[in-house]
């Protein structure tokens, strides 16, 4: 009475990759070098992987990037490869902004949205060639990828674990990468990219980051990780390099005034109370949409909502008085009526003023801006002290540096 | 003669959780079991020396956090212990494995596919999202929809606004979630076998109906809504066993004066005029109450203890038709070491979670299919747990208590009673399964208990040896469980109520009907329930 079915041996690749349950936070490509230099041990999960809050002294990582030059790896981010005759019009179908307008040899910097017009992910979009892209985000949407490709000639490839991703940031980050022989790379202007050979390999270095500052990402096969950072870090020993963690890269990208998913917002696929959905409006990224751009993934949606006044947030920069960082502040109106929530703050050190980001419930930051306050509770010594803070609603990003977006960017 | 307050008969946990609120509240309370020993369906016991059996229910997320507390079951003993996870053992020699880990977790389903490893966000988003607007109903009474008391239409008000609340793609969402199969909903997110079989698992568990049965997915969410210890989803075991959440609940009801007789089996209810006076024993004697509560199933309290001349024809007939259907078997086997699977490494987790033999919906199907026909399962489900790799005490060291919940096995085969030989055959097709996956299995039983529905039904008293006292499909939840108009625990019998699984909201050592049956009686009672906690806020 029995029928069991017949175990069959198993061979394949699947097998060998059950060990994963023994790292429960994997390395990156580059983590060698940066376990050596993790003198905090001051580790974080970042999708799994094993990354450093801090290496060694979290400010003097922050003043590396704003006064020399900040090696920080990104490999965990995660790297879609979209390839095929229609990649560009599938990516116009699929992303916010106009895919059309975007050269090869460009990256910009663009949103997706659901049906419904909530904001899936923000993320950055490479056009590696005609036919060829990389997307890069925080969260993983292979399945929203793959289901949006039907009808399109096109293939879509998770590829975190094969591309190692490092940003170099600073002033003297150009200087490095001319030094370390990249020959070219001055040529690049901002959101450019452009292929240079490596170890018998091939980098992709674009002039883009998450700092607000001259700055540049490589990407490059995983097995050329180590020898890529070799060749940065020797090539910037005089010129200040250092490796850095995530808090120094945070308050640079605060002082840049650029938004994190599941951070500033929650992404539509991790918002379990259906009230923290946002459309782009909403944080900050309404100049991304092109309505004249055709058909795209929440558009009907997102005009709807715009025609009939229905967004509901806005996310704004708050410069506030005094110099207590007002982190996961309560935002009030007039010291009494709660309007929104401080996401992320810091004094900055750039601008020497008080900043963060919000997300108001409109129309506060949107046309009332005046009489706004932040209820900072800063702790003391196992004690609150309650501050209650004018802030006022100003433009981003916090900080304008030159060098950014300088032809030819200078020696630092 | 003494009249006591309450009788509950029966001494399951929904039983004792009723038994010990009423007492609370002041009532003088009698617990009958008929059974020596206490327990119901969540009970331990040593069936051979050093090796304590939890043949029954064999692990805890369900009970309410609210009643632990309430009741003061940690006081009485009782520890919950999360485990981690699971896996699905596959035909290539391969399984798939569940942890705890989220980025663990989608490694482990890239392995199978790098698709439904980034789907699991949104499949969980949804779940969560279905469970945050049932949860909340679990510790109230349903409303009666057709009744004009302020206090339903109250309670319809708050089904309704919870409804209302929902956006227009949750409700849509809401209503095939409490209506489709699971292997349709799964479908929606996954496209791998082994994967879906891994999540279809929890919508077809005591359930007579197959993955592709509509009204499975809502089976699922009823194993999503628990928790331990804020861990919403997670499973843990009691230890001790399952035995000593109905231990801490009989020592919370003798702390606080309740008074439990075992070994007396109720024969009948004692009515007169229409209302509950006490009930009989099997033996002849009678003891007299003012309420009788049941943690009888539906089925069995007005089938087999109630006269059917006390009860209304409709009732009745809606009685006889409630679906209560058996499907599954346990087979629990003392072990005299801890079995090897080839398949996992030796240092797996897995070890300490559940693990799983069927790798398709197609198979789960086809093992359904055998139960339709009146055979149990040639390929059967396996919900299989080594509880012994976490909790210590429930046998000696080195050795291993291992429960299988066994799906399917009809209440009858081929329309005719079980034998003993059915049984050992139904067994057989349970250990040849473990067998083909650990070699030597076999050589490391020392005891080995079998329930077939015959048994679990002799035993527990559960009919048909269904483990939820009731389908929990959507014709018999929320108003209309167990039938339409006797969904407040209360019956045709004035002063018989019913506490147990049958009623809202349903099966699982979860406690709650126990704990809504008391807040009725005490508020027919007008004594206050001040003692009860409200349910834990979901926000």
């Amino acid at each position: 009475m029995n029928h069991h079915p017949t175990i069959k041996p198993s061979t394949d690749a699947r097998t060998a990759a059950q060990s994963h349950f023994r790292t429960l936070r994997l390395g990156t490509p580059f983590q060698p070098r940066i376990d050596a230099l993790g003198l905090k041990q001051d580790w974080y999960s970042w999708a799994g992987y094993r990354a450093p809050h801090s290496l060694w002294d979290e400010e003097l990582e922050y003043f590396a990037i704003r006064s020399q030059a900040a090696l920080f790896d990104i490999s965990p981010m995660t790297k879609y490869r979209i390839e095929g005759p229609d990649a560009e019009a599938y990516l116009d179908r699929v992303t916010l902004r106009d895919v059309t307008k975007l050269k090869p040899g460009r990256v910009h910097y663009t949103a997706w949205c659901d049906d419904e017009g909530f904001v899936l992910d923000d993320g950055t979009l490479f056009r590696l060639s005609p036919t060829r892209f990389r997307l890069c985000s925080q969260e993983r949407h292979l399945p929203w990828l793959l289901d949006s490709a039907f009808r399109y000639d096109v293939t879509v490839e998770e590829e975190t674990e094969a591309v190692a991703g490092l940003a170099l940031q600073g002033p003297t980050s150009f200087a490095i990468l001319r030094d370390a022989g990249f020959a070219g790379v001055e040529r690049l202007k901002v959101f450019d990219l452009a292929e240079f050979a490596h170890d018998g390999a091939t980098v992709t270095i674009s002039r883009t980051g998450f700092t607000g500052d001259l700055g540049y990402e490589l990407f490059v096969p995983a097995d050329k990780a180590l020898s890529l950072w070799d060749r940065l870090m020797t090539a910037g020993e005089l010129r200040g390099i250092r490796a850095i963690g995530y808090t120094a890269l945070n308050r640079a990208r605060l002082e840049a005034g650029l938004i994190v998913a599941n951070a500033d917002f929650t992404t539509s696929e991790h918002a379990i109370r259906t009230d923290h959905l946002r459309m782009p409006d909403e944080i900050g990224l309404g100049f991304m949409i092109d309505p004249d751009k055709g058909h795209f993934n929440g558009r009907r949606a997102i005009l709807e909502a715009r025609a009939r006044k229905k967004l509901r947030h806005v996310l704004v920069g708050l410069e506030i008085e005094g110099n207590i960082p007002a982190e996961h502040a309560i935002v009030y109106y007039r010291k009494s009526q709660e309007v929104g929530l401080v996401s992320a703050a810091m004094w900055s050190p750039m601008a020497k003023r008080n900043i963060a980001l919000a997300s108001l419930q409109r129309p506060y930051g949107d046309t009332i801006v005046d009489d706004l306050w932040v209820e900072i509770y800063a702790m003391r010594e196992l004690q609150y002290q309650k501050l209650m803070k004018k802030a006022k609603a100003v433009p981003r990003p916090f900080i304008k540096l030159d060098r950014r977006t300088a032809n030819l960017p200078a020696d630092f | 003669m003494k009249a006591w307050d309450a009788i509950v008969i029966g001494g399951g946990h929904n039983g004792l959780v009723n038994a010990c609120y009423l007492q609370r509240a002041g009532l003088d309370v009698l617990v009958l079991e008929k059974n020596d020993w206490i327990g119901g369906a969540a009970t331990s016991r040593e069936l051979t020396p050093g090796f304590l059996y939890s043949n029954c229910s064999y692990v805890c997320s369900l009970f309410r956090p609210e009643i632990m507390r309430d009741l003061e079951l940690p006081r009485f003993g009782l520890q919950v212990i999360s485990y981690e996870g699971g896996a699905v053992f596959t035909r290539d020699g391969d399984y798939l494995a569940n942890y705890r880990d989220h980025d663990a977790h989608r490694r482990e389903f890239a392995r199978f596919s790098k698709r439904d490893a980034e789907a699991y966000d949104r499949y969980s988003r949804d779940v969560t999202r279905q469970c945050r607007f049932i949860q909340p109903l679990l510790m109230r009474t349903a409303p009666d929809p057709t009744s004009f008391r302020p206090r339903d239409l109250g309670e319809l008000l708050y089904l309704g606004k919870k409804f209302a609340g929902l956006s227009a793609e949750e409700m849509a969402l809401t209503l095939r979630f409490w209506t489709m199969s699971i292997s349709d909903f799964l479908d929606e997110y996954f496209e791998t076998d082994v994967i879906k079989a891994n999540f279809a698992l929890s919508g077809i568990i005591g359930t007579a109906l197959g993955p592709m049965s509509p009204g499975t997915a809502y089976v699922l969410l009823h194993h999503y809504m628990g928790e331990v210890d804020g861990s919403v989803g997670a499973w843990g075991y009691a230890r001790g066993g399952m035995g000593a959440v109905t231990k801490a609940l009989a020592a919370s009801f003798k702390a606080s004066g309740g008074t439990i007789r075992t070994g007396a089996e109720v024969d009948h209810v004692l009515i007169r005029n229409g209302n509950a006076k006490g009930v009989v024993l099997a033996g002849g004697e009678e003891i007299y109450g003012k309420l009788v509560i049941s943690n009888a199933d539906v089925k069995r309290t007005f089938l087999k203890l109630v006269e059917e001349k006390e009860l209304p024809d409709i009732f009745l007939r809606r009685v006889r038709n409630f679906k209560i259907r058996g499907s599954s078997g346990k087979v629990n086997i003392a072990l005299d070491s801890l079995p090897e699977f080839p398949a996992l490494p030796k240092d797996s987790p897995v070890y300490r979670a559940d693990m799983h033999f069927t790798d398709s919906i197609e198979r789960m199907e086809r093992a359904y299919d055998d139960w339709k026909a009146g055979r149990w399962s040639a390929d059967p489900f396996l919900d299989m747990m080594i509880p012994t790799t976490l909790d210590p005490t429930t046998a000696p060291p080195g050795k291993h208590f291992m429960s299988c919940f066994v799906q399917y096995a009809p209440p009858k085969l081929d329309g005719r009673d079980w034998t003993d030989a059915d049984r050992d055959g139904f067994a057989e097709s349970v250990i040849s399964q473990i067998a083909q996956y650990s070699p030597g299995f076999r050589d490391r039983i020392v005891h080995m208990e079998v329930r077939t529905p015959r048994e679990i039904e002799a035993e527990v008293g559960l009919t048909e040896g269904n483990i939820f006292q009731g389908e929990l499909t959507f014709d018999q939840l929320l108003f209309n469980r167990p039938v339409p108009g006797y969904a407040q625990y209360r019956s045709p019998v004035g002063g018989l109520y019913m506490c147990g699984s049958s009623t809202h909201p349903g099966g699982g050592v979860m406690g709650a009907p126990g704990r809504n049956a008391a807040a009725e009686i005490l508020r027919d009672l007008a004594k206050p329930t001040l003692h009860m906690s409200p349910a834990h806020d979901v926000i």
